[in-house]
């Protein structure tokens, strides 16, 4: 059974205004266990929506969403939350500024369970999150109480990770998580993300503007253009693909207007 | 200048009252710090509920049920003054701001029900036994002081289960919370709920305190209480810096309201007009939620960076 099916999925912001625009034009994937995809596109082509979508950040107007074989489409957020994990474009998003690593950390570990008056963390916790933070090798270890607000871009997003992945979720949603780092720093988060997915074995949907990071990460791609996937390649057909392909497939794509768009970077 | 009439004494003598009455509005600063400071949530609220748990109180102890009982009956309207403006908020989509404004304007109407149509009722300690009582006035010290510390050591225990975590994180990051699947309509509506809980209980010792419940009692109640979190914060983080935890942080938020009663009775010891105390104190509460931000501003300002990159020379700050 697939692990995620969305099936002619649509959207449409502030209908019946001026600024009416349709993001999602029809969405139908699937995802088998252990897929990791990579999702690539223009700007305005639909991908955060799509994730959005996903997550609940919103209901969409037509179509359906399972996870698992469990239909979700018409559940909020915060309850599909306990089959998503999620990392956000912004590092500031994805974790609680003014509480502590161990404290955030011990939120991710109830995710998607009743929280009662039982203690927020527990001595175990502590000692389990500490091997944790140390597999990172970012010295986090041994800053456990440091609020997060203190920690770096790089270290938050990390932070995110083990957060994302801590319940072990049916599905793990990256939007962009590397884009606001810099490149040093992009390529650690993008390794520490390689090495989690491949160790719990996650489906997971990954949106990037890097195209080489789009094709060497992951078993799969889709390309998106305007709320739509107009390119979805798999197994060995990907591992030989160039980035010049994805060039000229965006280019059919688009008609040609492909060197405005932020696509072209890398 | 001289001031023949100020007698020591005299201040020494109206120390106690203004120390147990600081205490009774600190109780007032601790709920009002669970939506202000955990929560961000600027709940205007806490003017109507104060009064509306003095009103519930001391007509439930006039009409006979004993005054501890009378007080958590208090903290039970407060509850519910709490959800109404969660309500208003989450599930109607007003602006925070605006939820508090109108249910305190609802509740003055309430109070006024509530107290029988009488702006103010009084209740003597001579016919009734009250929890404090001005006239009691060392007896209520004490009360009041464990009052606080029994309040501050139950909150420090919420804050630090599941369920008050997950408050911390809505009130911190919404969007995390969210994405931990922590419901955000229901974390903000129960903190309101409590905080104004604990905010009608302190009005509801507040009018036994002082023998009677009036409905203007709350008026200005979060200027007070935002000076009391702002006092006892300041001095708290500059005595104890970054060890100050949750529970001392609290602590000290019940002691601004002692230090602010204490300077308000120096104020009127000293003969200024008391129809300007509320104005010094706003003036006063403006000023220190100000400094952060003109800190900021003058180190990070338009000003400096010309000064220091010179008339237009790009390269004079290079080096």
């Amino acid at each position: 059974m697939a692990m995620l099916e969305l099936n002619n999925v649509r959207k449409i912001f502030n209908p019946g205004t001026i600024n009416e625009k349709t993001a999602l034009e029809g969405v139908s994937l699937s995802l088998e266990e252990g897929d990791f995809v990579t999702v690539i596109g223009g700007n305005g082509a639909g991908k955060s929506t799509m994730l959005n979508a996903i997550a609940g950040v919103w209901p969409i107007d037509e179509g359906s969403i399972r996870i698992d074989g469990e239909a979700i489409t018409g559940i909020p957020e915060y309850r599909r939350a306990r089959y998503l994990g999620r990392v956000f474009q912004d590092p500031n998003t994805g974790t609680a500024a003014d509480m502590q690593i161990d404290e955030n950390l011990a939120l991710a570990a109830r995710r998607g369970q009743k929280r009662t008056l039982r203690w927020g963390i527990t001595r175990k916790e502590k000692e389990s999150y500490r091997e944790l933070l140390a597999t990172l090798d970012l010295g986090l270890e041994d800053r456990m109480t440091a609020k997060v607000g203190l920690l770096s871009g790089g270290q938050r997003q990390a932070l995110t990770l083990l957060m994302a992945s801590l319940q072990q979720p049916k599905l793990l949603l990256l939007d962009e998580h590397t884009a606001a780092l810099d490149p040093r720093t992009a390529k650690k988060v993008l390794e520490i993300t390689n090495r989690i997915v491949t160790e719990q074995n996650l489906t997971a949907l990954m949106i990037t503007h890097n195209m080489k990071d789009a094709i060497r990460t992951g078993n799969r791609l889709v390309m998106m253009h305007e709320g739509q996937i107009i390119y979805d390649v798999r197994g060995e057909e990907k591992e030989h693909l160039q980035v010049s392909d994805l060039m000229k497939k965006f280019e059919q794509a688009s008609g040609g207007e492909f060197a405005n768009d932020r696509m072209m970077l890398s | 200048m001289t001031f023949p009439a100020l007698n020591p004494a005299a201040l020494l003598n109206a120390l106690p009252g203004n120390i147990a009455q600081g205490l009774v509005w600190g109780i007032m600063a601790v709920g009002l710090y669970m939506t202000f400071r955990l929560l961000h949530f600027s709940d205007l609220t806490v003017d109507g509920s104060f009064a509306t748990g003095g009103a519930t109180a001391v007509m439930l102890i006039i009409s006979g049920v004993p005054s501890p009982l009378a007080l958590l009956a208090a903290f039970g309207a407060g509850l519910l003054a709490g959800l109404v403006t969660g309500l208003l908020h989450t599930a109607l989509g007003i602006p925070d701001i605006l939820s508090g404004i109108l249910t305190q304007i609802a509740l003055y109407s309430v109070n006024l029900r509530i107290m029988g149509a009488r702006a103010n009722q009084a209740v003597s300690v001579d016919k009734y036994f009250l929890v404090i009582s001005l006239r009691k006035i060392n007896r209520s010290l004490l009360t009041g002081a464990l009052i606080v510390l029994a309040i501050c050591v139950v909150l420090y225990w919420f804050f630090g289960t599941e369920l008050g975590s997950s408050i911390r994180a809505t009130g911190s990051n919404p969007s995390m919370a969210k994405a931990q699947g922590i419901n955000i309509n229901t974390a903000k509506v129960l903190t309101l709920m409590l905080s104004n809980g604990i905010v009608a209980m302190a009005g509801g010792l507040l009018a036994q305190y002082q023998g009677f419940s009036d409905v203007n009692m709350g008026r200005g109640a979060i200027v007070i209480g935002l000076a009391a979190i702002i006092i006892g914060e300041t001095l708290g983080e500059a005595i104890f810096g970054r060890h100050l935890n949750f529970f001392g942080r609290l602590i000290f938020v019940a002691l601004g309201g002692v230090i602010y009663y204490i300077v308000v009775g120096l104020v009127l010891w000293l003969k200024m007009p008391s129809n300007d105390l509320k104005l010094f104190t706003a003036m006063i509460v403006a000023a220190f939620l100000a400094i952060p931000n003109l800190r900021e501003k003058a180190r990070n300002s338009y000003g400096k960076a010309a000064k220091k990159g010179g008339a237009g020379n790009g390269d004079a700050g290079a080096k």
